[in-house]
């Protein structure tokens, strides 16, 4: 089958959702009012408050929220076949994701630009606040600890990449330093940037010298050398993990203007003009799909793992975090919510929908795909290796050599997943010291001490799973964690909008149904990795470290499922979401 | 250039311009941020003391204080007072 027509039946989908089921949204559910104040408009700041033309903002909400996470997830689960990990994309963004970072924006719109966290806070009092941090620490640690997994890997496998990435750095802080100076357009620069980067990938690419390949350098594969004894890959993983994370320390403590603002800056670039080429190869080259719809040999069951495996992409409570934590402060018109929220939702399920192309496209037979996704287990470890390869191909559409291609998917990958990096130890930082206040334990509130504790945490995680093949072989045993704590978020937020539904007299159904079905899916899928395949119950010897953070996760779900339920039991409490801000229209009216 | 060709180029202007502004919003933010942040100290201490604050920079030009203290002190009797005006700087 040509795998055009994956991509038209999907983008036709989304088409359907967005004419349709987002304005049944704006117009029935979340009642959209023209004639609401924003709080862009009314605590209008010139800094965080910003009226912004809605396209714009759509512009940045979308390469905000999409980085390497809709990459590596439906990479992994393409190991259950094209269909399951396509479906839930298509199914997901439409109803789920769609329905989630809309109504984050809404809701948040509705209650002075608060952040999701800040509004649990005020309806759940303490518990909420400390259930919120405690899911989003672990989220954002379990997504150091596979990107940084991710980083190091690529590093191995595609040591031309290496270079542009370290190029990266000096580039941004050159424009971090230029735009503070002198102000005014970044195109130009960051597209010299662009052409920097991808120049030197060229080169790089073509001549072995200017490779930073440490297996090489290490005595080449299946060497002992003198680092612990370690053999010459695991020797080059622990390097390239002490480098990143030296890295991810400093870059963590500058401002944010310096190094990551700009970083940003040039990764969004990237990421539309990745899309754009490999949709374009995908028209030009009109690859069959070689991948079966449905793997029958899978011995990994992909109900309910395939909900958590694929969060970013489907549905991700880390949009909530960015559309009521900084989108929401910049809409111009209420109504503009629903270009804001549901079309970025649906832009990030473009990309999770090339990322299943490239995969679903890439191998010569079937029995090739069958050899490279042999178990789940080795469906993460060679994932975003086969997106790598199979965007490669796709990139041979408009011309790139797929030699250079691979080097520079792989250089986008990597720069995607080291801002995610940067930007999740600033954050731990931060929540490590609000732990700290909460509990009284004022050391923990110093930048220094808070970022060692973040960066220490990661390097524990990263280093200790074991995949089987000594150090470094199980970073992506932590995936599926990534996948559950993320959507744990979004149950919460779901939870939220559908409270301010009910309270207001509308129906919740729409948010209530995805919040349940994250929640049952999570619930199930915790159960019966911690209880069967974690605590070695099964053939499987037990996993601790994930037996203990699957128990902590899973609590954490029943948690949020029991306030759920004691919430939509008491309407006093309900009563505490209530927002003078937010009856204003109402008021205005009678 | 014809109308049409005049219109499609300003077309493409501005979605270039949206484009930019669309990459550029979170930055400008933080940017704006560090400028008034940078803004609010130079305020600071300039009108500091206006409002009881202490002016650290006080503190600092007494480095200065063997360096100009003889043309100080000439300036001062210059101008026709015989004993330094100012109460932190006493050179006669």
């Amino acid at each position: 089958m040509n795998a055009i027509w994956l991509a038209v039946a999907v983008v036709a989908l989304y088409i359907v959702g967005w004419l349709w089921y987002s304005r049944f949204l704006a117009e029935r559910i979340y009642c959209l009012d023209p004639r609401f104040t924003p709080p862009a408009h009314r605590y209008r700041d010139g800094v965080d408050f910003v009226p912004t033309n809605k396209w714009v903002l759509w512009g940045h909400h979308f390469t905000s929220v999409a980085g390497a996470a809709p990459i590596v997830g439906p990479a992994i689960a393409m190991y259950w076949g094209w269909g399951p990990a396509l479906a839930w994309v298509a199914l997901g963004t439409v109803f789920a994701a769609g329905v989630h970072d809309f109504g984050a924006l809404v809701l948040s719109n509705r209650h002075r630009g608060q952040s999701v966290g800040t509004m649990a806070n005020r309806l759940i009092g303490r518990r909420a606040k400390l259930l919120f941090l405690f899911i989003i620490l672990i989220l954002i640690l379990m997504v150091n600890a596979v990107f940084a997994w991710v980083i190091a890997n690529l590093f191995i496998t595609n040591p031309a990449a290496v270079l542009p990435v370290i190029l990266q750095v000096p580039v941004a802080i050159w424009i971090g330093y230029m735009v503070l100076r002198r102000g005014g357009s970044l195109l130009v620069p960051s597209l010299i940037a662009l052409v920097i980067m991808y120049g030197t990938a060229i080169l790089t690419t073509h001549y072995e010298f200017l490779q930073i390949d440490l297996v090489r350098w290490f005595g080449g594969e299946g060497e002992t050398t003198a680092l612990f004894g370690l053999e010459a890959t695991p020797a080059s993983f622990l390097v390239w993990i002490l480098v990143l994370l030296a890295y991810v320390y400093f870059a963590s403590t500058l401002p944010v203007w310096k190094l990551l603002q700009p970083r940003d800056y040039i990764n969004a670039q990237q990421l539309v003009v990745g899309l754009g080429i490999l949709y374009i190869g995908l028209f030009v080259m009109q690859p069959e799909v070689t991948a079966p719809a449905y793997n029958t040999e899978a011995t990994t069951s992909w109900f309910p793992l395939l909900f958590i495996t694929i969060a970013c992409g489907a549905i991700s409570g880390f949009h909530g975090l960015v559309a009521s934590g900084t989108s929401s402060k910049q809409l111009d018109k209420e109504t503009d919510a629903r270009t804001v929220g549901y079309l970025g939702a649906l832009g990030e399920g473009t990309l999770a929908l090339i990322t299943i192309i490239a995969v679903a496209t890439l191998f010569a037979s079937t029995a090739e795909f069958t050899d490279s996704y042999s178990s789940f287990a080795a469906a993460g470890q060679a994932g975003v290796g086969n997106f790598v390869e199979g965007a490669s191909q796709l990139a041979g559409g408009i011309g790139i050599p797929s030699d250079v291609a691979a080097t520079i998917v792989a250089l986008i990958i990597v720069c995607f997943a080291a801002t995610t990096l940067d930007s999740a130890v600033r954050l731990l930082r931060y929540i490590i010291g609000e732990l700290g206040t909460e509990y009284r334990i004022p050391n923990l509130t110093r930048r220094h001490v808070a970022t060692s504790l973040a960066v220490g945490l990661t390097a524990f995680l990263v280093l200790v799973p074991d995949g089987g093949e000594g150090l470094g072989s199980g970073g992506y045993l932590l995936w599926p964690l990534v996948g559950t704590s993320n959507q744990l978020l979004a149950g919460i937020t779901l939870m939220l909008i559908s409270l301010w539904l009910y309270r207001k007299g509308r129906s919740p159904i729409p948010t209530l149904i995805p919040m349940v079905f994250l929640l049952a899916m999570t619930i199930w899928a915790m159960t019966e990795q911690v209880v069967l395949e974690w605590s070695g119950l099964r053939e499987a010897d037990a996993e601790w470290l994930l037996f203990g953070l699957g128990a902590v996760i899973l609590g954490f779900a029943i948690w949020i499922l029991l306030e759920a339920v004691r919430l939509f039991r008491s309407r006093d409490e309900l009563e505490a979401l209530r927002d003078p801000a937010d009856e204003e229209p109402e008021r205005e009216r009678s | 250039m014809s109308p049409a060709e005049g219109s499609w180029w300003e077309l493409l202007g501005r979605l270039v311009r949206g484009y930019d502004q669309s990459l550029r919003l979170g930055h400008e933010a933080e940017v704006r941020r560090e400028l008034q942040e940078q803004e609010d100290i130079v305020l600071l201490l300039l009108f500091g003391e206006a409002m009881g604050l202490p002016n650290p920079a006080s503190y600092y030009t007494l480095e200065l204080y063997p360096a100009l203290i003889e043309s100080y002190h000439e300036w001062h009797q210059r101008m026709g007072m015989d004993h330094s005006p100012l109460d932190h700087i006493r050179c006669c």
